[in-house]
């Protein structure tokens, strides 16, 4: 009996003395880490959606993590301890099938696109390979008073009736949208690129001045740019999705030769405008601080050149002029 | 003092042994069930990779299936088969009967009330949060908690009614692991220190603990226990198993930070976490040479025992698997294959190809003596095939797979590309996971085979001792 108690009860204690150092003692620290800057207790609706975030398991696929990497930086800037003060349970996943979701409020702030995306994720993003979410929502024949149909595109929508989303959804996208990183002063955002290249110097010159002249534009970076950043909203094709995202094919804003306003609307998105007689109500997000003068140029200049759209290049010196001006 | 396999009997009663096949045939047979319902599921999420609408209702959901996976085959499948294996192992190598048929019972039944609990707890979106491999609301877990601390008062109670003075190396491995166990289930439970950023401390530290404190002590209590009965000769070095013993012990449980490298944690606990999965060489190596060591010599043998083909296999996934997440501790290795699919096809080397491969060896070693029923060979030959040849199309296209796709985010490639880069090896995945499923039914008959069939239909697992073996 006393050998098994020196076995067993020795390596018990040596046990629960290691776990006590490496996983209890540093998690009652943690537990008090206090919260970053900016970054806020989610309201009840919120709550409520990220119990259904959790329910169905999106953190299987989705990270809440960004890692202080060049790879990371497309999410945002790297997660700091603070950002989690009021995430338990914590939903940082172990895998990322599909992109991290830290910063989707601040990327995908239309909750027009968050329904159609959940509703049917190709009807938006076409190689994607999320699951529909469709039992988060009702098929009816009327809309009811206070509620809004989900424009889902037609090849998308069911033959009958109008989509309408459950309370369930509704939580949840509010709290999707609630996942926006706050700025930390001193911490530099990831990559630091709009900060970098947005101090325009004195001697910018004038964008049609530099547009008649010679400009480097790389339709591939232009190409995988926009894949990346606007494809989800406007659509490979650039026609956008009819009543929820505006096109950019024929759009007058993009064909225009003067490039600012396209330049702008890149610069500091837009929300509630009118294009070609069509009200859009979702939200379009800034790309100011993401994105450098010369990649918002190759993306301009790539929508400027397809689809059948002509209008006069713009150069990134014209990008960091109307920078310059402020939203 | 040195200990030997050879069981005496004396103080065992026929009807003490009827009672222990009885609790090992059930344990296997309880196991064997969710190692079908947990794979059939597993299939079907690989299939959904390639068809995202299919079944994508409420209750069919990947991301409430996926849980159902892990934990089915985590706390179904491997914890019983290996308690119940356990079980055996200590009553045969204690020269003793078990110290409560009765707690047994109440053991398994604890076992599966908590599986079946926590499978509908999980369907119907109740969790606890996406904290994995621990996603069964509490409650569930203080039945699994109550499971192991029965089984823990059980194996105590049988070893020290032991009829030799030392204690099998064995028993050590299992009624350690049993103990271990329930310290990280009343630590993953206990709310107090888990707001934030402390809960994802205690995650790191209960991803790796759960696997590497319970599954692997397990596992190898079977190795140092089946692998000398197979051969009839005694491992090769018991002060060898000693050592790996400990150091198992100091170094395990204090890389699971690595499961968060590069995230909010602290830095040192990150470092810390890197450092002993390093050091994790030190028992994974000195343990894999002593099974690899115990038989040599004898792998001419292997044709003849598919039970030992099965536990090699165990043994080389053991310490392929081991040391492949050495390697992928390393930040530079991190960078590329964190969050990618290659940790997915990790997780199955290590609990396919490792604990699952050693709970078939254990089964088909031991339940045949234990009730003098054998599979036939052609059923334990095409379970063995299958499941190799599909594990290892799973692994080879995940970890191929899963550099694509880190490398994809490395060069920064627009992020839908790492998605679409993955198709074709979701798809070799897929056929890999079907023909280990379909491994899983071969198993299954055997399982009847050897629990319900004919007595006496085959030879017995043990190989005869050759000349120039070691007494």
């Amino acid at each position: 009996m006393k050998k098994l108690l020196q076995i067993a009860g020795g390596a018990l204690l040596v046990y629960i003395v290691i776990v006590m150092g490496i996983a209890v003692i540093p998690a009652i620290d943690l537990s008090k880490t206090p919260p970053g800057p900016g970054v806020k207790p989610l309201t009840a609706l919120q709550a409520e959606g990220s119990v259904v975030y959790a329910a169905n398991g999106c953190a299987y696929c989705h990270t809440q993590q960004v890692r202080p990497l060049a790879e990371d930086k497309v999410f945002g800037r790297p997660s700091a301890p603070g950002d989690f003060s009021y995430q338990t349970p914590e939903l940082l996943g172990s895998e990322r099938t599909g992109p991290d979701l830290s910063n989707i409020g601040n990327s995908k702030p239309s909750d027009v696109w968050q329904y159609i995306h959940l509703f049917d994720p190709r009807a938006v993003v076409p190689e994607s390979v999320m699951p529909n979410f469709k039992f988060l929502f009702h098929v009816v024949a009327t809309v009811p008073p206070g509620e809004t149909a989900v424009p889902v595109p037609a090849a998308f929508a069911p033959k009958q009736g109008k989509v309408i989303p459950t309370q369930q959804a509704k939580a949840l996208v509010a709290y999707l949208l609630s996942l926006k990183q706050t700025p930390i002063p001193g911490y530099t955002m990831n990559g630091g690129m709009g900060g970098m290249t947005s101090a325009a110097p004195a001697t910018v010159p004038a964008p049609t001045a530099a547009a008649g002249g010679g400009y480097s534009y790389d339709a591939g970076k232009g190409q995988s740019l926009f894949m990346a950043n606007c494809s989800a909203c406007h659509q490979a094709t650039g026609e956008g999705i009819p009543g929820a995202f505006p096109p950019l094919k024929g759009n007058a804003a993009v064909d225009a030769d003067d490039p600012t306003l396209h330049i702008h609307t890149v610069l500091h998105g837009a929300h509630g405008v009118t294009i070609g007689g069509v009200a859009y109500s979702s939200v379009m997000p800034p790309f100011a601080d993401q994105l450098s003068d010369a990649d918002i140029a190759n993306i301009v200049n790539y929508e400027r050149s397809s689809w059948g759209n002509h209008a006069k290049p713009a150069t990134a010196a014209a990008v960091a002029a109307v920078r310059a001006k402020g939203p | 003092m040195q200990a030997t396999v050879t069981a005496q009997h004396s103080a065992v009663s026929a009807d003490d042994d009827r009672a222990l096949a009885a609790v090992f045939s059930a344990y296997t047979v309880s196991a064997t069930c969710w190692l079908l319902f947990a794979t059939a599921v597993g299939l079907l999420l690989a299939f959904k990779f390639g068809a995202p609408d299919f079944w994508a209702a409420k209750y069919l959901t990947f991301g409430r299936l996926r849980p159902i996976h892990t934990n089915d085959t985590f706390y179904g499948w491997a914890s019983i088969g290996l308690v119940g294996l356990a079980y055996y192992v200590a009553a045969r190598s204690c020269g003793t009967k078990l110290y409560s048929i009765k707690l047994a019972w109440i053991g398994l039944a604890l076992f599966n009330l908590a599986a079946i609990a926590g499978t509908i707890a999980l369907e119907l979106g109740y969790n606890w949060g996406d904290l994995e491999y621990r996603e069964w609301p509490w409650p569930i877990r203080l039945v699994f908690l109550a499971a192991l601390l029965v089984t823990g008062w059980n194996l105590i109670g049988t070893v020290a009614r032991r009829t030799t003075e030392d204690i099998y190396l064995s028993n050590w491995y299992t009624v350690c692991g049993v103990l271990w166990t329930c310290v990280i289930a009343i630590v993953a439970t206990l709310p107090w220190y888990q707001h934030g950023l402390g809960q994802v401390a205690i995650s790191g530290f209960y991803m790796h603990n759960a696997v590497g404190m319970w599954f692997t002590p397990l596992a190898l209590g079977v190795f140092y226990y089946a692998i000398p009965k197979i051969l009839s000769r005694p491992i090769y070095s018991y002060a060898l198993g000693v050592f790996a013993f400990w150091t198992n012990l100091l170094f395990y449980p204090l890389l699971g930070g690595h499961h968060f490298l590069f995230s909010p944690l602290p830095w040192w606990l990150q470092t810390t976490a890197i450092v002993f999965s390093v050091a994790m060489l030190v028992p994974v190596w000195g343990g894999s040479a002593n099974y690899l060591l115990t038989m040599r010599g004898r792998y001419r043998d292997m044709t003849h025992s598919y039970p030992l083909m099965f536990i090699l296999v165990a043994v080389i996934g053991y310490l392929f698997g081991s040391t492949q997440g050495t390697v992928e501790a390393f930040r530079s290795m991190q960078a590329i294959w964190h969050l990618t699919n290659f940790t997915v096809g990790h997780s199955h080397l290590t609990m396919y190809g490792f604990v699952t491969f050693a709970v078939w060896g254990g089964i088909y070693a031991l339940l045949p003596l234990a009730t003098h029923k054998s599979p036939g060979r052609l059923g334990i030959a095409l379970h063995f095939w299958m499941a190799l040849v599909g594990s290892f199309i799973y692994v080879i296209a995940l970890s191929i797979g899963g550099t694509i796709q880190g490398l994809d985010w490395l060069h920064q490639r627009p992020f839908i590309q790492s998605v679409t880069d993955m198709a074709p090896y979701w798809v070799w995945r897929g056929a890999g996971g079907l023909l280990m499923f379909l491994s899983h039914i071969v198993f299954a008959w055997n399982v009847w085979r050897m629990t319900s069939g004919q007595t006496g239909n085959a030879g017995s697992p043990i190989l005869a001792r050759t000349e120039g073996a070691a007494a």
